[in-house]
This record gives structure tokens, C-alpha cells and sequence, in this order.
């Protein structure tokens, strides 16, 4: 069944896209991020134009995220206070990250910067990621207790100036921590096309030292905010954000995103882990690939 | 600047006796709805002859559908560092974005040289006014790129054989319309060739635009672009808890 998208200009088969939508939820659910790290690649990898996948991602990754809110909200898992303060980060640095955008595109450059920070995130993330999982995994074979004692103060963020009381994260830190974390999240969440949900759960673990209750809560009340923020800058700025294929990917992620929630409830969180590490790396392999090999295009037109 | 010129002129070298053309199209406008997937355009005519003279055996037709011209940039990759990225561009500001050539013959055995160059019959004939002003060559190479990249994405094609001429004063020819055309006023221009020159041409109009729902939201992104987001991020906000909520009462 073909269904035309009105901003993309192009006809689409309906049942792709929503399976598309579908697949990325299952992950959202399961592992807790938005997913848009796979969605933005895949559609562009479709035919649809890049800056219309960036753009219609945005919106997705929000509708992913409601139920996650909502669920982690009821049970006490969103610290509010440490939210705002990454919200506000985010807000700012999507912002920033549409002016980048405009200026990148421009000098013809933005595939290009995209695909080299994907490249370099999910790479370096994905082998943190596996690392920790078959660590914790290799621990658990040989019978030995999981050591789970981290460095709770980051001296770094410790240095920073005036300190803040987060009661539900239990930390006592500088909101500029945050903030900055935030912001960056903010700029990738414009350039990419993701939530940056897989950058800040680890850096709200590692870094920050959140109290592990509130992370995954926060981290998606974060996403949130800024995706919706992100749409609405696509939407005044690039204008390419097409409804009918938000509409589209939403119907497949959101009821992808409660199958995959309670699937992840089954499964080991250790296999979990080591299976998005496996897909986080095996998407920035491809992607490296791409850099190297001679594309099948090497004009491009650009409208002017 | 030389096609204007020479479209004025035109009537001065076609001369009063020569024959006329009588051509339409299938559709008029074409319209763009959510089951869009192409259009197939029949244009069709009659040559007529003045005085009742017999229809002559060597008449040629060609039949050209041309979309808007638009100014566009066309970069080119190049290895650098290991990686493919762009470097060179070029401006080129009058790029139909549909071209659409079809003949009774393969083009370049029924018109010349000159004449196809002026008509702008043929994809390599098309003069797509290099911005530039740079190395001639290099536009030739940017040209070929952007050429390339049109034809296999079906926005330019070439058929010879394309148009069939019954009894030497009928004509139809088929033109296939892919769905990712962009919209905006078409031309269909039919040309009676004759021992290698153009000796009558005729153009009609086709209007292809977004109708319905589909203009409906093309339009809201560009004019309320701040109510088309909220709309955007609300619905994301209600699909996302309606699913959230029918899923809670499927487990109850």
C-alpha cells in the first residue's frame, strides 16, 4: 500500500514505514532509549530525503517516550529538579544546533558531519557498552559478587561552582553539570535525528553518579522536552517535518515501544545490554563503511 | 537568450503553406493525492495539411513534457582523508526538473544539429546556463554529473520510437509522469519535423499540483509553521499516551 508524504514529496509503502516505527519502538522499549539513532539512518537508506528523516524523527521519538515518562513518573523514577535543569540545557543547545545545521548545510558539509559524529558516538559507546556487559557477565559465570562500587564523585564536577541538592538523585552537585550535559544533547538532538538518550544514561551514571532509580525516568523526561523542542525548531527553521510520516513511524513505535517494555521485564538486563551494544556498533561499522567506500553518487543536487 | 529570439522569429521561417498542428493531452492538470504513485500522460494530435495536400511520408514527430526550470547547486565528492566528502560545486540556473523527450525516430537521425540544439530536443541539448562562469570544462563534467543523476532517477528521458503517426496525419505518444515529480506548470510541446528542420511546433499546458489533505499539509508547513509543529509534537504526545493507556487496560 503506497502513501504519498506530502513534505518528503515521494511515495512510500505504508506497511515499511510502520514496521520500521515498529522495530525502533521494540528497542525504545526494551533498552530504554528513543531509538532515533537507527530510525534517521534507516529512512535516509529508504530514499527519503535526509533533512526530512532528521526532522520527522524528532516527533517519533517523542511519542516513544510518553508511556516511558509516564510509567517511570508513577513509580517516583523522574527527578523533576535535575530534569529541568537538563531541559533547560537541551533547549539552549537545540537552539544552537539549528543554527549549526542552517550553516553546515549551506557549505554542503552537514551528511558529511553527521555521519563522522555518528561514526565516533556509537562506536566509542557501543564498546563501553559491550565491555561492561560481558564484564558483568564473565563476573557472574565464575560465581563472583558483581562489584558495583563506581567512583561516586567525579573531581571535575566536583570543582564546579555553586552546588545544588538533588534529593531524589541523591547527589549535591553544581547544576552546571548538568546543564552542559544537557546542552550537548540539545545540539546532537538537532544535527542527528536522535534522542541522545544512549549518550546520557551513561553520562548520568558514570558522571554525574545519579542514583541508578532515577536515571532511565529522567533521562526520558529529558528526551522528552527536548524532542519536542526539536520538532517545533524544525519546524520553523528547515520545515521539513512530514506528518503523514511521523504519523506513520508513531503508529508502529508506540505500540512497539509497550511490547518491547514488557519484553525487557523477561530478559537478563545484561544480555540486553550487550545486545544494543552488539546493534549500536554494528550500525556505526556500517556507517564508517559508508565514509570510505566510493558512494553510489558522488554529484548531489541541492535546490537553491 | 538565443530561444526567445528565435521563438519570435519562428513564424517568419515557418511559411504560410507549410502544415499546422492540432495537439492536446490526455489530462490538463494532474493532481497529486495520498495514493499518488505516477501519472501516464497521452498526448495526441492531428497534422494538418493545407489545401487537402497528400500527408507526407518523411513527417517527424517529437513530443517533449518540460517541468519548471529551478536554479539548483550540484556538488561533487571527492576522496579526502580517506573519506568521501563534497568538495567542488557548481550553479547552474535553469535545470528543468522534468524533461521528457519522445519521437517517432531516434532524435538525432531526424533533426539537425542546429535545429536540435535551438529546440532544445535531446537531454544533451538542453542548456542549463552554468552560473559559474568558470572553466568550461569543469561545467561539462558538472553538467554530465547532474545529467546522470536525473536520468536514472526518471526525472529526464529519451524514447525514439516513442510516438506512432497513423496514416501519416495521427500521432500519439505515451509519457510516463513518476510520482516524485515536484509540482508546478508542465509544458507539452509537439514539433513536425521535416527533412531535418522543426516546420510547425505547438505547446500546451499541464498543471501538476498537491490536491486535498496533501496540499493541505505542504501548505500549513510553510505558512504556520509554529501551529504545523505544535500540531506535530501534540500528536506525538497523544499517540504516545493513548497507546500507553490502551496497553494498561489490555494487561487489566
Amino acid at each position: 500500500m503506497d502513501l504519498y508524504l506530502p513534505i518528503a514529496g515521494l511515495s512510500v509503502n505504508i506497511l515499511v514505514i510502520i514496521g520500521l516505527g515498529g522495530l525502533v519502538g521494540l528497542l525504545s522499549g526494551m533498552f530504554g532509549v528513543g531509538g532515533g539513532f537507527l530510525t534517521t539512518p534507516l529512512m535516509i537508506f529508504y530514499g527519503i530525503p535526509p533533512a526530512v528523516a532528521v526532522a520527522s524523527s524528532a516527533p517519533q521519538i517523542t511519542g516513544a517516550s510518553v508511556s516511558g515518562v509516564l510509567a517511570h513518573g508513577s513509580r517516583g523514577g523522574v527527578d523533576y529538579h535535575m530534569g529541568a535543569v537538563l531541559v533547560a540545557g537541551g533547549a539552549l543547545g537545540s537552539l544552537l544546533g539549528g543554527f549549526l545545521f542552517r550553516v553546515l548545510q549551506n557549505v554542503g558539509q552537514i551528511d558529511t558531519v553527521v555521519n563522522v559524529m555518528y561514526v565516533l558516538m556509537l562506536g566509542g559507546i557501543g564498546l563501553v557498552m559491550a565491555r561492561e556487559a560481558i564484564h558483568a557477565l564473565v563476573t557472574e559465570w565464575r560465581g563472583e559478587r558483581p562489584s558495583m562500587q563506581g567512583k561516586r564523585h567525579n573531581p571535575l564536577i566536583a570543582m564546579l561552582p555553586f552546588r545544588w541538592r538533588f534529593y531524589k538523585s541523591g547527589l549535591y552537585i553544581s547544576p552546571l553539570a548538568p546543564f552542559l550535559l544537557g546542552f550537548l544533547t540539545g545540539v546532537m538532538t538537532v544535527l542527528m535525528g536522535v534522542g541522545g538518550g544512549f549518550i546520557l544514561v551513561p553520562a548520568m551514571i558514570y558522571i554525574l553518579g545519579m542514583s541508578a532509580r532515577v536515571v532511565v525516568g529522567t533521562s526520558l523526561f529529558q528526551i522528552l522536552f527536548v524532542t519536542a523542542t526539536t520538532t517545533l525548531i524544525h519546524a520553523l527553521t528547515t520545515q521539513a517535518v512530514d506528518l503523514v510520516l511521523t504519523g506513520l513511524l508513531l503508529v508502529g513505535s508506540v505500540t512497539g515501544a509497550q511490547i518491547g517494555a514488557r519484553m525487557a521485564q523477561t530478559i537478563k538486563p545484561e544480555y540486553l545490554r550487550l545486545a544494543l551494544a552488539f546493534i549500536v556498533l554494528v550500525v556505526a561499522i556500517r556507517m564508517l563503511l559508508g565514509l570510505t567506500w566510493r558512494p553510489p553518487e558522488i554529484f548531489t543536487v541541492q535546490g537553491l | 537568450m538565443r530561444r526567445p529570439l528565435l521563438l519570435l522569429l519562428a513564424p517568419l521561417l515557418v511559411s504560410a503553406e507549410s502544415p499546422r498542428l492540432v495537439p492536446d493531452v490526455s489530462q490538463r492538470k494532474i493532481e497529486i493525492i495520498y495514493s499518488f504513485t505516477g501519472a501516464e500522460l497521452l498526448l495526441f494530435g492531428a497534422i494538418l495539411y493545407p489545401g487537402g495536400r497528400a500527408p507526407s511520408d518523411d513527417a517527424q514527430i517529437a513530443v517533449v513534457v518540460k517541468g519548471p526550470a529551478e536554479p539548483v547547486l550540484i556538488r561533487e565528492k571527492r576522496k579526502i582523508a580517506g573519506m568521501w566528502i563534497n568538495a567542488d560545486s557548481a550553479d547552474f540556473r535553469s535545470v528543468p526538473s522534468f524533461y521528457a523527450l519522445a519521437s517517432s525516430r531516434k532524435i538525432d537521425k531526424i533533426v539537425d544539429n542546429r535545429t536540435a540544439v535551438i529546440y532544445e530536443l535531446g537531454i544533451d541539448n538542453l542548456q542549463l546556463s552554468p552560473a559559474s562562469g568558470g572553466d568550461p570544462a569543469e561545467d561539462r563534467r558538472f553538467e554530465q554529473g547532474l545529467i546522470d543523476l536525473k536520468r536514472r532517477g526518471g526525472y529526464y528521458s529519451e524514447t525514439a520510437r516513442g510516438v506512432e503517426i497513423s496514416e501519416g496525419v495521427l500521432y500519439r505518444a505515451r509519457i510516463a509522469i513518476p510520482a516524485r515529480v515536484p509540482v508546478g506548470r508542465y509544458t507539452a510541446e509537439t514539433f513536425l519535423i521535416e527533412k531535418g528542420r522543426v516546420i510547425a511546433a505547438a505547446t500546451r499546458d499541464i498543471d501538476i499540483d498537491k490536491s486535498g489533505m496533501e496540499a493541505f499539509v505542504a501548505r500549513a508547513a510553510v505558512r504556520h509553521s509554529f501551529l504545523y509543529g505544535l500540531f506535530a509534537v501534540l500528536l506525538s504526545l497523544g499517540l504516545g499516551w493513548a497507546a500507553s493507556a490502551a496497553f494498561k487496560r489490555l494487561r487489566e
